[in-house]
C-alpha cells in the first residue's frame, strides 16, 4: 500500500510490518478504501444518472420531429391541453424565473452581505452566536410554509401598499425568495470572512485604515471568491426554488411588463403540471425537457461562477 | 554626538494586562531618535506586547487593559484628542510574517496613501512616483518594476517583507515598529532586510523586536532586555553584550536560559 518515497533512505521497517499484519487487517482496510472511494465518485455517478434519466424522458418528443426547440425556448405560447393545436413554448417562464430571481438577488445581496460582514467584523461573540443560530434557524423554514407568508400575508401587504391588483407577483415571489437566500449567503459569506487571514487586518489596522477602509479595501478583495460563491449558491437557490415560487407569483403564463406583474417560473411549471400530464404523452415530455433546460442554467451559472473564482485565484 | 539625543518614545510607569495576565509590569523606556534599537529577552517577556503598545494595536482585543505613559515625540498617545488613525499613520509596523494585502504590488504600496488622502487630492502621477521612490528604497524597483500589477501575495517571501517596508515610506511615518521581521526568512533575507534597515536608520526610527541574539547585537545601535514583563536593562548594543549591568542580562546573554 504504501509507496516508497524517493527521497527517503530505504524504509525497510514498514515493508517489514506489512508483512506480518494479520490478513483481516489488510482486508478490512482495502474494503474500506473500497468504500470510500465509492462515496467519492458517487456524486459524479448520481449527477451523471439524473441527466440521463431527465434527458431520456424528454429525447422522444426533441428527436420526434414535429416538434420545435426554437419555438419551445422563444415563444410565449403555452398551450399543453388544447385540443386542436398544442403549443409548447416556454420563454415566457424563462423570463419568469430570471425576474423574479433577479428580484430576489437585489434584495438579497446587499443584505446577506451585509449581515455576514456585521456578524464577522463588528458584533461581540454573545451576539454573533444568536445571530448564527437565528439565521440557521430561517434556513429550517421549509419552502412550503415561505410559500404560505407569501399567499396569505405578504399578497396582502402588496395589494395594501403598491396598490396592484393581485399580491401574487414577482415582487412577492423575490421578496420570499429572497428572505429565503439570505441565510445561505450569510453563512457562506460569513464563512468567507472568517477566512480571511488575521494578519490583513492587522496590516490594514496598522496603517491606520478605519473600519470600512477595513471592510472596503483589505476585506472585500481578500474574501471576494468566498463572497462571490455565497452570492451564486443564492442564485442558484432562487432559481431552483419550486414550492413557495409556485404560491407567491401568481401561476400567469405571460410576460411581465413590471414586478408587480403575476409569473409563472419553469419549475412552478413542472411542479403543477406533471401530475396531471399523462405519462408518455407529448406534454409529459415536454415537462421534462423544460427539466434538461433547468438542469442546462443551473450548470451554467455553477460553471460560470467557477470560471470567474478560477480567474480571481490565477490573477 | 550632541549631549541630550531627541528621544522618539518615552514610557513612564507602563502597565498592561491582558484580562488578569499582568504583561507588563512598571516599564520605564527612552528610546532615541533615528536610531535602531532592538528588544530582546526569552519568550513571554514582554517584547513583543511593549511593541504593539506603541501604535496602540494591541487595543484590538477587548481584554487588554493599559495604565501609565507613552509619549511620542512628546505627545502622550493616551490623551483623549489622540487619533488613532493619525497616530497609526506616523507609526509604521511590520510584523512577524510578512502580510502584504491579496492585492497588486502598487496597490500594496498606495494602499496607506489612499486611505488618509481624499481621491481627489491623489493624481496618478503623485501615487507613480510614490511608488517609484517606495520600491527604490527598499531595493525592489529593478525587480518588480514590470510586476506592479502581480498580486503581492505571490512574490517570495524576502520581497513580500520589503514590500510591507516600502507601503509604509509614503506615509512619511517617523518611526518603524519591527516585530521580529526576519523570523520568517532564510539568511539571505535576514541579511536584505538588515542591510535595509541601515539604509533607512536616521530618517526613521527604528524599534525591532527579535528573538535572534545575533541580530540584536550586529544590527541595533541600542538594545532593552526585558524578562517577565519587567525592563531590565537599557544600554548601548555593545555594552550590553560586553559588559552587562545586571546579572540577569549576563545570563541571558550567555544562554543560560531563554
Amino acid at each position: 500500500m504504501t509507496v516508497p518515497d524517493s527521497k527517503q533512505p530505504a524504509n525497510f521497517s514498514f515493508a517489514v510490518r506489512e508483512a506480518h499484519r494479520p490478513a483481516w487487517a489488510v482486508f478490512g482496510e482495502r474494503t474500506l478504501t473500497g468504500l470510500i472511494y465509492l462515496c467519492g465518485i458517487s456524486a459524479i455517478v448520481f449527477v451523471l444518472s439524473i441527466f440521463v434519466f431527465v434527458f431520456k424522458e424528454a429525447a422522444p418528443v426533441l428527436f420526434g420531429g414535429k416538434f420545435s426547440l426554437a419555438q419551445f425556448l422563444f415563444s410565449t405560447e403555452w398551450y399543453p391541453t388544447s385540443e386542436v393545436n398544442k403549443r409548447y413554448g416556454v420563454l415566457a417562464m424563462i423570463v419568469g424565473t430570471f425576474s423574479v430571481t433577479g428580484v430576489a438577488m437585489v434584495i438579497a445581496v446587499p443584505f446577506g452581505l451585509g449581515a455576514a460582514i456585521y456578524i464577522s467584523e463588528f458584533c461581540g461573540p454573545k451576539v454573533k452566536e444568536t445571530l448564527k443560530i437565528v439565521i440557521e434557524l430561517l434556513a429550517a423554514i421549509p419552502s412550503v410554509v415561505w410559500g404560505f407568508i407569501g399567499l396569505t400575508v405578504m399578497s396582502k401587504l402588496i395589494v395594501q401598499y403598491t396598490g396592484a391588483p393581485v399580491g401574487v407577483n414577482i415582487l412577492n415571489g423575490g421578496i420570499i425568495l429572497a428572505l429565503m437566500s439570505v441565510p445561505i449567503i450569510v453563512s457562506i459569506g460569513e464563512d468567507a470572512l472568517k477566512a480571511v487571514p488575521d494578519s490583513f487586518r492587522e496590516a490594514g489596522i496598522a496603517l491606520g485604515a478605519t473600519r470600512w477602509q477595513l471592510i472596503w479595501r483589505v476585506l472585500m478583495p481578500a474574501a471576494k471568491n468566498g463572497l462571490l460563491a455565497a452570492v451564486l449558491l443564492g442564485v442558484g437557490r432562487g432559481v431552483g426554488e419550486t414550492m413557495a415560487v409556485l404560491m407567491a407569483t401568481g401561476h400567469a403564463v405571460h410576460i411581465p411588463s413590471g414586478i408587480l406583474d403575476s409569473v409563472r417560473t419553469l419549475t412552478a411549471n413542472i411542479a403543477a403540471e406533471l401530475g396531471e400530464a399523462p405519462a408518455g404523452s407529448d406534454h409529459y415530455r415536454v415537462l421534462f425537457l423544460t427539466g434538461v433546460l433547468l438542469f442546462t442554467l443551473t450548470f451554467a451559472v455553477n460553471l460560470i461562477a467557477d470560471l470567474i473564482v478560477r480567474g480571481i485565484r490565477k490573477k | 554626538m550632541s549631549d541630550t539625543p531627541p528621544l522618539s518614545i518615552t514610557t513612564r510607569k507602563l502597565n498592561l494586562w491582558y484580562a488578569k495576565f499582568q504583561a507588563l509590569i512598571n516599564v520605564d523606556v527612552d528610546i532615541k531618535h533615528g536610531i535602531i534599537t532592538s528588544l530582546i529577552g526569552p519568550s513571554g517577556c514582554g517584547k513583543t506586547t511593549l511593541l504593539r503598545c506603541f501604535n496602540r494595536v494591541n487595543e484590538r482585543y477587548g481584554y487588554v487593559t493599559t495604565t501609565g505613559e507613552i509619549k511620542l515625540l512628546g505627545k502622550n498617545i493616551y490623551d483623549p484628542d489622540v487619533s488613532l488613525i493619525e497616530l497609526r499613520k506616523s507609526v509604521g509596523m511590520v510584523f512577524q510574517r510578512p502580510n502584504p494585502l491579496p492585492i497588486s504590488v502598487y496597490e500594496n504600496v498606495v494602499f496607506g496613501m489612499k486611505i488618509h488622502h481624499e481621491r481627489s487630492q491623489l493624481t496618478r502621477a503623485a501615487l507613480d512616483e510614490a511608488v517609484e521612490k517606495a520600491l527604490t528604497e527598499t531595493g525592489l524597483w529593478k525587480d518588480l518594476k514590470d510586476r506592479l500589477d502581480h498580486r503581492a501575495t505571490a512574490l517570495q517571501l524576502e520581497q513580500q517583507q520589503k514590500l510591507c517596508i516600502a507601503r509604509l515610506l509614503p506615509l512619511k511615518p517617523e518611526i518603524i515598529l519591527m516585530d521580529e521581521p526576519c523570523s520568517a526568512l532564510d539568511v539571505e533575507g535576514t541579511r536584505a532586510i538588515e542591510e535595509l534597515m541601515f539604509a533607512l536608520k536616521g530618517r526613521y526610527t527604528i524599534v525591532i523586536v527579535t528573538h535572534n541574539m545575533a541580530q540584536a547585537r550586529r544590527a541595533s545601535d541600542e538594545c532593552i532586555f526585558m524578562l517577565l514583563g519587567e525592563l531590565i536593562e537599557h544600554s548601548r548594543t555593545e555594552d550590553l553584550f560586553l559588559k552587562p549591568r545586571n546579572p540577569k542580562t549576563a545570563e541571558y546573554i550567555e544562554g543560560r536560559y531563554g
